[in-house]
């Protein structure tokens, strides 16, 4: 097939034509502001206000932006912590991608492998410096147990002897998605919170304020 | 690739300068008596030809009957390596610290001195380095429950 010259289908001085009529419109039909969109704000507001529960909005907010803190990189196991948060799985469909290096901007604490006696004291201390409302995930066989070394004359049997567990995730090491469904459990967990909890925790902390 | 060196040969060398020191030998290792253990090992590290500047590394074996130290030696210079094994009685494990000669032993000899029971005799800060102190026993020994 030839292709003609140009490769238009009309002269030139035509699309120039067009343009300008196009251009000729749109001035004739823009000659007044357009409505405000906020106008019909003032008499509507009430049909337009959301009611729901603090619970709600604070659970919300926590559910979506749970950091973990790159704390208890124990052993075997945090290569498929590691795994979870790369592209492929992908940690950060859940607002969980900042790995914070400091347990004071962390919520979550994953312990991903073995924990020693020795190692117990450091874990304890990260999660007190942990700030509150704050969760642990134990990762994988030996942070549930102590797994193949529970019997070991240096391994803590179990990570839930050093700190309390929300979520025991199964596996020597667990996949990604393992992970993943543990910490989802962990998110239904976090949505079934309420503030009042938090809020008897700051009573407690005003002096002369309830018990 | 690093030539490991019959332990026979060198064994000959040793015995025409430290008398009584080899106890046996053959071709992959030397065994020491410990009383001459730093002897040798200077000797090993200073005589021209042979020269072990550099220490790999240090295995503490229980044996049941008893225990023996296995040091892993190389010359960086010569690009060859020598096995050397002391042992010492369940009794009394005994062994001379070899940390004046190649400081890389400090913490080896520490772990094994934690893991293993062994004293090692003048190391300069011999304490326990994996288990924490007060830790009651030696795990890595066999009759440790």
């Amino acid at each position: 097939m030839e292709v003609e010259k140009g490769g238009f289908d009309f002269p030139l001085e035509e699309m120039d034509l067009n343009e300008g009529r196009q251009i000729e419109e749109l001035m004739s039909r823009s000659q007044q502001p357009l409505p405000d969109p906020d106008d019909w704000l003032e008499e509507e507001i009430s049909r337009n206000v959301l009611v729901t529960t603090i619970d709600k909005v604070f659970n919300w907010g926590r559910h979506y932006s749970v950091w973990p803190a790159g704390a208890g990189m124990l052993a075997c196991c945090a290569m498929e912590f590691v795994a979870t948060g790369a592209s492929r799985f992908d940690i950060s469909r859940f607002g969980m991608e900042i790995m914070r290096a400091s347990p004071r901007q962390a919520d979550l604490m994953i312990v991903a492998g073995t924990l020693t006696w020795k190692m117990a004291r450091a874990l304890r201390l990260l999660y007190d410096q942990m700030a509150e409302p704050k969760w642990v995930v134990a990762m994988g066989a030996c942070a549930i147990s102590g797994g193949t070394f529970a019997h070991s004359y240096s391994v803590v049997p179990g990570v839930n002897r050093i700190v309390p567990v929300d979520v025991y995730v199964p596996g020597c090491p667990p996949r990604p998605e393992a992970l993943l469904y543990g910490i989802m459990k962990l998110h239904k967990k976090i949505d079934e919170r309420s503030v009042r909890e938090d809020l008897v925790d700051l009573r407690r902390l005003i002096p002369g304020r309830g018990k | 690739m690093t030539k490991p060196l019959a332990g026979q040969e060198v064994a000959k060398q040793i015995e025409r300068q430290i008398p009584k020191a080899v106890l046996e030998s053959n071709e992959s290792w030397v065994v020491i008596d410990p009383d001459s253990l730093l002897q040798v090992a200077q000797f090993l590290q200073t005589t021209p030809g042979l020269e072990f500047d550099y220490l790999n590394c240090i295995a503490g074996v229980d044996y049941l009957d008893y225990f023996e130290i296995v040091y892993h030696l190389s010359s960086i210079q010569h690009n060859h390596s020598l096995v050397l094994k002391v042992r010492c009685s369940r009794e009394n494990p005994q062994v001379p610290s070899v940390v004046s000669l190649w400081r890389g032993a400090d913490f080896q000899e520490r772990e094994i001195y934690d893991l293993l029971g062994v004293t090692f005799v003048r190391h300069p800060n011999l304490k326990r380095i994996f288990m924490w102190e007060g830790f009651q026993g030696h795990p890595l020994r066999r009759d440790y429950l």
